[in-house]
């Protein structure tokens, strides 16, 4: 038998062990990436030799920052068009009961659990079999899909804290709908909206399967241009592009963090 | 401002008629209380005058005119709700303006009413706070004010002191009496506190399983209540049963007593019942048992038991002074005391 106290403290230790591997696994390629991108060798050689001579070359690729470019502005064309339409759909799914509602809530769910090579998949036949083909507004039409149920379930989540009372002293007051949810609803519901912002602009920046699968050769996001340059011979110049790519999206997902009180309230 | 009426009102959930056929008419300018316990209906019948709930049958009358296709917003009401809905996001002000700036009145105007109905509700100062800041009688009094500053056709109180405490609900319906008597708007209001009622109320309502059951003002309802249940749901009331003979009625133990309106069942309060260890003269005499005096500062509580029945008895404590802690006792009531009762 081991002493109590003995066991107690083993197990926090095993704990926090635990949670260092995690952390180690998840953080530690990015850390070597983010070093490499520094590194004045172009095969990844010790010593390190502090350089910025890789961004400074990047800076110099257009084809690089034409996608990233790209990326960006797809990007916020999708955080806009989603954030509305999910925002929409959600105070309709809240305000109104009709027949159908649960199935149609249900329906909104399956694009984040569908593997995305599926979801691929089908858009292409679908865009073809349509006639849009590929191409940007394909893409654009594809992460607003796979956006849209991001939004809908952060600004349901933070309607669902909202008094609906307050909508109707709002009536009672003699504002019509529309009035009550730009003057009283959507005051209570920013934070939610703000951060299913977050989530779809990167949701859409950090997509590639869609976007592979979508895009025509010429006009790739960064993701899918990323990649292809991969397979054609790894450059120090993609660590550059990656570490900047994860510096921002953590950026953003933390800010998201902030606002959907992510990990619970403090 | 304007006497408002509903007429044949029913609305039903399910199997469950939360408004069985209610007619009645709230007066111009008056306080009227809708009272009863929950699930009886009263809610249900502000919403429907308010135009949350469309009632399946009837019609809601502002003046002459039915309001039944009238949607909330276009209605002129003036709503307190229970939790005050109070808009968090807002100051005071802005809450108390909004009515108005929806109306599109001018923000000159707007501010001077503002101005003036803060000054009205005692809250002055406090126009640049939020309502976080706020204590709950505050909260109460700017609900009020934002309620009332659009000037409606009638006034619509949900429960609207059921969630201050005791001392501050009493300050609070004597401030809401003197708003309301004021600005002379028709108010209804819901409460399952009777004693609320009986202070506020130039009349009220007695509804129970979504029928209306007794109206009138609060003396003619209290003294005549008409059946058990307003009975003892209004005040506590001593309810006797037996069986008529010519006049009089027989009860059981064998006592008679005076028998008004040809009832079968007679009601008397408490405070009418004299309690005295030696035999009164009079008809309207029983013997009961005294089990407890309760002394509750000025008023003391002679609580009996009659043929098995509770039989209470409440009077100044000193008039109970020369009763003994228990034992047999005498009690008796005037005849003009005695109210004839319907069945439930």
């Amino acid at each position: 038998m081991i002493a109590p106290r003995l066991r107690t403290r083993l197990v926090g230790l095993v704990g926090r062990l635990y949670l260092g591997l995690i952390l180690m696994f998840l953080y530690a390629p990015i850390m070597v990436m983010a070093a490499m991108s520094f590194n004045a060798s172009e095969f990844y050689q010790l010593p390190f030799e502090f350089s910025t001579m890789w961004y400074v070359q990047l800076s110099d690729n257009d084809a690089i920052l034409a996608a990233a470019l790209r990326s960006i502005w797809i990007a916020l064309i999708v955080t806009v068009v989603a954030t509305v339409l999910g925002t929409a759909a959600s105070v309709a799914l809240w305000r109104y009961d009709f027949p159908g509602k649960r199935v149609l809530q249900v329906l909104l769910f399956p694009p984040i659990a569908i593997p995305w090579l599926i979801t691929g998949t089908a858009m292409l036949i679908f865009f073809f079999g349509v006639g849009i083909g590929r191409g940007t507004p394909a893409v654009i039409v594809g992460h607003v899909a796979l956006a849209l149920p991001y939004v809908i379930v952060v600004v349901t989540a933070r309607l669902a804290t909202f008094d609906r009372t307050l909508e109707e002293a709002a009536r009672s007051l003699g504002a019509r709908p529309w009035l009550v949810t730009r003057a009283v609803m959507l005051p209570w519901i920013a934070p939610g909206v703000i951060a299913g912002a977050l989530f779809a602009f990167a949701v859409s920046f950090d997509q590639f399967v869609i976007s592979y699968f979508l895009s025509e050769p010429g006009d790739s996001t960064l993701p899918v241009l990323i990649y292809t340059a991969i397979r054609k011979g790894f450059t120090p110049e993609i660590n550059a592009i990656s570490t900047i790519i994860i510096a921002f999206s953590m950026c953003v997902m933390l800010i998201a963090a902030q606002f959907t009180k992510f990990g619970g309230e403090r | 401002m304007s006497e408002v009426r509903v007429e044949g009102l029913i609305k039903a959930y399910g199997p469950v008629r939360a408004l069985d056929d209610v007619t009645l008419t709230f007066p111009d300018g008056g306080f009227f209380g809708l009272l009863g316990p929950s699930g009886s209906g009263k809610t249900t019948l502000l919403r429907a005058m308010a135009g949350f709930v469309e009632p399946d049958m009837g019609q809601v009358f502002f003046g002459d005119r039915p309001v039944g296709d009238v949607p909330v917003e276009a209605r002129e009401i003036g709503m307190v709700f229970q939790n005050y809905a109070l808009f968090p996001n807002m100051t005071v002000s802005d809450n108390v303006a909004f009515g108005l700036r929806v109306r599109g009145i001018a923000a000159g105007e707007t501010a001077k009413r503002v101005a003036d109905v803060l000054d009205l509700v005692q809250l002055g100062p406090l126009g640049a706070r939020k309502p976080h800041e706020l204590s709950g009688g505050q909260r109460q009094r700017v609900a009020m004010a934002r309620a009332i500053v659009t000037r409606p056709r009638v006034l619509l109180l949900d429960e609207p002191l059921s969630a201050l405490d005791k001392a501050l609900r009493v300050d609070m319906q004597i401030e809401l009496k003197r708003i309301q008597r004021e600005v002379g708007i028709t108010t209804v209001f819901v409460t399952h506190d009777q004693e609320e009622a009986l202070t506020l109320s130039d009349r009220i309502g007695i509804l129970r399983d979504g029928r209306l059951i007794r109206e009138g003002t609060p003396q003619e309802v209290y003294s005549d209540p008409g059946d058990v249940f307003t009975a003892r749901f209004l005040g506590e009331a001593n309810v006797l049963e037996g069986t008529p003979a010519g006049a009089f009625l027989d009860l059981p133990g064998g006592a008679r007593v005076a028998r008004p309106d040809g009832a079968i069942r007679i009601a008397v309060r408490p405070e009418h019942v004299a309690v005295s260890v030696d035999r009164p003269d009079g008809p309207n005499i029983l013997r009961a048992e005294l089990r407890q005096r309760i002394f509750a500062g000025a008023m003391g509580t002679c609580v009996m038991d009659w043929e098995g029945q509770v039989f209470k008895a409440v009077a100044r404590h000193e008039d109970f002074a020369a009763l003994p802690e228990s034992g047999p006792v005498w009690v008796s009531w005037s005849e003009r005391h005695a109210r004839g009762l319907t069945a439930d």
